[in-house]
């Protein structure tokens, strides 16, 4: 048990060191598509070490909302990455503790009341932010749910350990058409979810486009630093779900001695290095859609998860 | 089921996802280019049930499909059609794209399970074949219904041909080949002709809407 308590902190270290890392290096491969330099791939982690440091100041009219919501969207990831396989592909200590409806419900939590502080803090693009990102929420919403229906009655479960195992035994399984649109679907829901191109600008400065970002614009100092943290651990997170349990299950440690740890977070990193890659091509080839077009990107996930559900039940 | 006959189950999923994307996609040339895919994917279905057992009709179907929906029809259409039409929003459709959407699951559903009669009968079909061929057909008749311009109205048309031919390779695998041919010739003749009726009406009126074609003018020049 203390060996699956200590695997678990192996993980918490894994996301918490490197998430920064691959947010520097997804910022660094598009500028450097626009023949641009770009910032080091370490500057994340500068960042985040300068705004530590600095003085927080906090609104005059907020209350207790605003100040405790930076360490609950510091703290969601944290607590889903003891629920999925990050780095081992048997369960550990929190394993059965929930399943990746779970995943879905501890996000929400971080989400609403990133919502609320938004509007607490008085600022009025807060408060659009927060209502856009409610507005998209809701409507990636059914298609998290039929991915996971899709998941559950493929896998005939939706704990994420005994969901990956699946994949791995006949590796047709990988290819079934039920599997591949879900994955299309999934994507889809994690370009949404963490905010990047094609539903909105993570680099934008401009106040009235943004969605997911004018709900950060009131916190500072250490708020600032958890809250943008929190952004790159989520990020990690999902793309782990997308790929140790939902793509390709493969290169995770089978037992605990340090070597197959290590190599597993060589894997690992590869791998979420590889969907960075992906989502560079994507955001260097889409242009931001309009906020009434999201509707009609989230409508087509949608289809793409029904139809998955579909080939699924008519055993296509 | 087979490893041919996995694969072949993943191409009719993104069959029906590209039919279903015909009907949303804005651009004319999006819409263009799905049509592409789609035909390329039948071809793909064609040489997967042909393997095994080995059946040389529907290699040359295959074949066929891939000269004439894959290379000549996109060809012709951009050759005929001027080039503004590809770039234009298609703006005046009947139905808003989630509605489409929505429309499009229904028919899949239903297709699927009009397809179940014909599946029961023969039961030593491609069951995904039929099934997905017949809901990918009304899924094709559902773009005919929703898009206005000529151009996507032809698509439909040879979208739905598409889906006839992924029922078709299930039903009848040794189909003669002198009707794979007939229609090799016949569809690109359809494509030719309405291209260069668009190209007239895009001349004469500035616009290639169906609807707006159906009133007679006349204008004094």
């Amino acid at each position: 048990m203390t060996q699956s308590i200590a695997l678990n902190l192996v993980q918490l270290a894994f996301v918490l060191g490197l998430s920064p890392l691959f947010a520097g290096v997804l910022a660094r491969c598009k500028e450097i598509v626009q023949s641009k330099r770009g910032p080091s791939i370490l500057q994340p982690y500068r960042d985040l070490y300068k705004l530590i440091g600095k003085e927080e100041r906090l609104p005059e009219q907020s209350s207790w909302i605003f100040r405790t919501t930076p360490y609950l969207v510091f703290a969601t990831p944290l607590v889903v990455t003891l629920l999925i396989p990050v780095l081992t592909d048997f369960p550990l200590f929190f394993a059965f503790a929930g399943d990746m409806l779970a995943v879905g419900f501890i996000f929400a939590i971080s989400g609403f009341f990133f919502a609320l502080a938004a509007i607490d803090a008085g600022n009025p693009y807060g408060a659009m932010g927060a209502s856009r990102t409610r507005m998209v929420g809701f409507l990636a919403e059914p298609v998290l749910i039929i991915v996971l229906f899709t998941v559950s009655f493929v896998a005939s479960s939706t704990i994420p350990y005994i969901v990956q195992q699946h994949w791995v035994h006949p590796v047709s399984n990988l290819f079934a058409p039920s599997h591949v649109l879900l994955l299309v679907a999934f994507f889809m829901i994690i370009l949404t979810e963490t905010g990047r191109l094609p539903v909105d600008n993570p680099s934008g400065h401009f106040e009235l486009a943004m969605i997911d970002e004018s709900k950060a614009l009131e916190f500072s100092g250490r708020s600032a630093a958890l809250v943008k943290y929190g952004g790159y651990m989520k990020f990690v997170v999902l793309a782990v779900v997308f790929l140790n349990v939902l793509t390709t299950p493969w290169g995770l440690a089978n037992d605990a001695a340090l070597l197959s740890i290590l190599a597993a977070i060589g894997f690992v990193a590869l791998k979420i290095l590889v969907l960075v890659a992906l989502i560079v091509i994507v955001e260097s080839s889409y242009a931001k859609l309009r906020l009434f077009r999201i509707a009609d990107f989230l409508a087509g996930a949608f289809v793409v998860s029904v139809t998955a559900m579909l080939a699924e039940l008519l055993h296509l | 089921m087979t490893p041919l006959g996995e694969l072949n189950a993943l191409v009719l999923g993104f069959f029906i996802v590209a039919t279903i994307a015909m009907t949303v996609t804005r651009q004319v040339g999006a819409c263009l280019q799905v049509f592409i895919v789609q035909s390329l994917l039948l071809a793909a279905s064609a040489f997967l049930l042909g393997a095994v057992p080995f059946s040389w009709h529907l290699f040359a179907l295959g074949c066929v499909t891939l000269l004439s929906k894959a290379l000549v029809i996109p060809w012709l259409l951009r050759w005929l059609v001027p080039g503004e039409i590809y770039r234009k929003r298609e703006i005046g459709r009947t139905l808003d794209t989630p509605a489409t959407l929505l429309a499009a699951l229904a028919l899949t559903f239903a297709g699927y399970f009009f397809a179940q009669h014909l599946v029961k009968a023969a039961p030593n079909l491609s069951a995904g074949n039929v099934s997905m061929g017949f809901a990918a057909l009304l899924v094709g008749l559902l773009v005919l219904a929703v898009r206005v311009e000529a151009v996507p109205q032809l698509l439909g048309i040879l979208a739905m041909e598409n889906a006839a031919f992924l029922a078709g390779i299930a039903i009848a695998p040794d189909f003669p080949l002198i009707a794979e041919l007939a229609i090799a010739f016949d569809v690109p003749l359809l494509a030719f002709i309405v291209a260069l009726l668009t190209r007239i009406a895009y001349r004469r009126m500035g616009t290639t809407e169906v609807g707006a074609l159906s009133t007679l003018r006349e204008r004094s020049r």
